[in-house]
């Protein structure tokens, strides 16, 4: 049972399908976004609907080109043998 | 005190005869001191035993209440895990090392007082240092020299704490820290949170923990820095710079791992973030927060477990570990994936997985404390977290390119391990109520609201969305990063040019006046002294440049068995230490 999930995430074939489904896997999300209640925010953005997938959005895009800035232009990544 | 069994004890005492069983009287022999760990804790009742006096000071070894249980449980369920992950093992000295490492984290979970505590914190140091020598090769016997320098160095500035807070306080005893800080207080916070990795004090543990065995580094993920969360909390509650360290911690460890390269450093750096959840959260320093970093610390253990004993079994198979090198094994080793990624869904907060019922009980109280920005990070580090845990690191391990590499399931205890612990990352996370129930505050919190679970839903599989666009971006590159350990790797160097360089030539300018400008009836008595200048200091100085000059060739030299021997020899006289305490105490 395992492997036939596992390999639906790794075979080309299925490449057309699992974009497909992620694709409404993240439409549901946000659209369930919009039907949950919302008495208890307490912040500003928490009562704005759909707010956390750009933030979570956001985040990614901001995190990996921060790091890759660090990285690659202050110095952070060096050839495997700097220490030797 | 006759129904109370120190679960230390049990581990300490019973590593001693583990050389001596073979076969399969040896592996149900390891199993049997786990499980009797896990009934002791079990049967444990709160309350204060050992007490005595040592040096005029009121010792406690043990004493337990609710904060210190929540810790001993889970550290004696995950040795049984680790313990079942490493059965396969015919090292003795690593299970002795890592029950003498788990006996000393469970010594400091229940320490009453700063020297049981001192005691069992630099078993820990060695014990677990052990683990990293015992892999071998001139590589992880550098790293296990640098970590067990720096806890070295740890243990000392702790030990300076303790002295100096104990003549200010007048007693030694180990609760939480009263008025405001003074210099032996500042002392032992920084000995705590260099055990707990954070930033500064990170690198020893993204240098040593992807250099030390498969096995080994499955305990070393769990006890260390956990233990410097419980002591953390213990004593330090409510200081508001740990808050901000908690959350630059949990960000710093998130942007390292974008660099990263190495798969179990990848996975250490999310040690260091993971951890500044507590961190904050101990720092937060209401009921919910403590709860939270405390169940968080719980849910941590096994998840990390499991996640170190997924990428550990893929470098078992296939002898890589770097992300540039591994790819396409899905195929091979499904059962592996799938157990690997439900640790990568606890560790990610997905909702029904464990991390979901306490990484929001300490963001929530981020919240409830109104601390707009604290909680803004936190949730931003979740999604770092799974960009790489849960989508970069088995993308490129598991799936991305394949390379061909021969690979297979690997033995059947590992896999069993494995799921042992995602079986209870998945249990804690669809009935988070016994967990709950165990914390050191009673628990008004419910994390399956319909927004928090869109809301978490939200962030993660957008930040998948966002793995998908650049996913160029991220392939792994074959380089190092430099961290902390920096300073004190090039630091090293620098020293021992200076000794080989400058000092030696001070040296010998000195030795050249001696010999040129002293007055002739000085002679005699120059000559001496260049004999012995000669014999001694040159001797030593140019002995010490000239291994210098070899760079590492004296460790490299140095065979592993015998560093090995040379440590197992230091836990030996630490079980010794124990024991004559032990006896003593009784």
């Amino acid at each position: 049972m395992i492997k036939p999930v596992v390999d639906f995430f790794g075979e080309a074939q299925y490449a057309r399908l699992r974009r497909r489904l992620f694709y409404l896997v993240l439409v549901l999300i946000v659209a369930a976004d919009f039907l949950v209640s919302r008495d208890h925010t307490e912040y500003l953005w928490e009562r704005l609907p759909g707010w956390s997938a750009a933030y979570g959005f956001g985040s990614c895009v901001l995190l990996i080109f921060v790091s890759k800035f660090l990285g690659h232009r202050a110095g952070l990544m060096r050839r495997e043998d700097y220490y030797d | 005190m006759t129904d109370f069994v120190h679960p230390a004890l049990i581990f300490i005492l019973g590593a001693l005869p583990i050389p001596f069983f073979t076969g399969p009287v040896r592996k149900a022999y390891l199993l049997l001191i786990p499980v009797l760990a896990v009934v002791a804790v079990m049967a444990i009742e709160p309350g204060s035993y050992g007490q005595t006096q040592f040096l005029g000071q009121d010792i406690l070894i043990a004493k337990v209440d609710r904060l210190s249980i929540v810790f001993a449980t889970v550290f004696t369920i995950m040795a049984l895990i680790g313990t079942v992950y490493a059965l396969h093992l015919s090292d003795a000295g690593q299970h002795v090392a890592a029950f003498v490492y788990v006996g000393s984290a469970l010594g400091v979970v229940f320490a009453g007082d700063y020297l049981t505590l001192y005691l069992f914190w630099e078993g820990m140091a060695f014990a677990s240092a052990y683990l990293v020598f015992a892999q071998g090769g001139g590589q992880a016997i550098r790293a296990a020299f640098r970590y067990l320098m720096v806890h070295v160095t740890g243990g000392v500035v702790l030990l300076g704490g303790i002295l100096l807070h104990g003549a200010a306080a007048g007693s030694l005893l180990f609760g939480p820290v009263e008025g405001a800080l003074d210099a032996g207080t500042y002392l032992i916070l920084a000995g705590f949170l260099l055990n707990a990795a954070v930033p500064p004090l990170n690198a020893w543990l993204t240098d040593a923990y992807p250099e030390a065995t498969v096995t080994g580094a499955v305990f070393m993920s769990a006890f260390t820095t956990k233990t410097a969360v419980y002591v953390l909390a213990r004593a330090f509650p409510g200081i508001e710079l740990l808050v901000w360290l908690g959350t630059v911690m949990a960000l710093y460890g998130v942007i390292y791992a974008v660099l990263e390269n190495d798969c179990r450093r990848l996975l250490a750096y999310h040690i260091v973030s993971q951890v500044g959840y507590m961190v904050a959260g101990i720092g937060i320093g209401t009921e919910l927060a403590m709860n939270g970093a405390t169940s968080h610390a719980f849910a941590h253990i096994l998840y990390k477990g499991l996640l170190f004993m997924g990428a550990g079994a893929v470098i078992y198979v296939t002898g890589r570990r770097k992300l540039t090198e591994l790819g396409g094994l899905y195929k091979a080793m499904p059962l592996t994936v799938a157990l690997y990624m439900i640790g990568a869904f606890a560790i990610s907060a997905f909702p029904f997985f464990s991390g979901f019922v306490s990484k929001s009980m300490v963001v929530a109280a981020a919240g409830q404390d109104h601390r707009a920005l604290v909680m803004l990070a936190l949730t931003m580090a979740s999604s770092g977290t799974f960009l790489h845990t849960g989508l970069k690191l088995p993308y490129y391990m598991f799936f991305g390119t394949d390379r061909g590499l021969q690979a297979r399931e690997p033995p059947g205890n590992m896999l069993v391990a494995m799921g042992m612990a995602a079986a209870l990352c998945i249990a804690i996370g669809v009935f988070p109520g016994p967990l709950y129930a165990l914390l050191p505050y009673s628990v008004d919190f419910e994390p399956y609201t319909g927004v928090h679970v869109t809301e978490s839903l939200g962030i993660l599989m957008f930040t998948a969305l966002g793995f998908v666009i650049f996913l160029r971006a991220l392939d792994p590159e074959n380089t190092i990063s430099l961290d902390t350990d920096w300073f004190y790797r090039k630091g090293a160097r620098a020293f021992m040019w200076f000794a080989g360089r400058p000092l030696a030539r001070y040296e010998q300018a000195v030795s050249d006046v001696s010999e040129t400008a002293v007055l002739p009836f000085l002679h005699g008595s120059a000559r001496t002294g260049m004999r012995l200048d000669l014999n001694g200091v040159d001797r030593v100085v140019n002995g010490v440049a000239r291994s210098i000059l070899d760079g590492g060739g004296v460790l490299r030299r140095m065979q592993t068995g015998v560093v090995t021997h040379y440590v197992l020899a230091m836990i030996a006289g630490l079980i010794a230490a124990i024991l004559v305490f032990a006896v003593v105490w009784r």
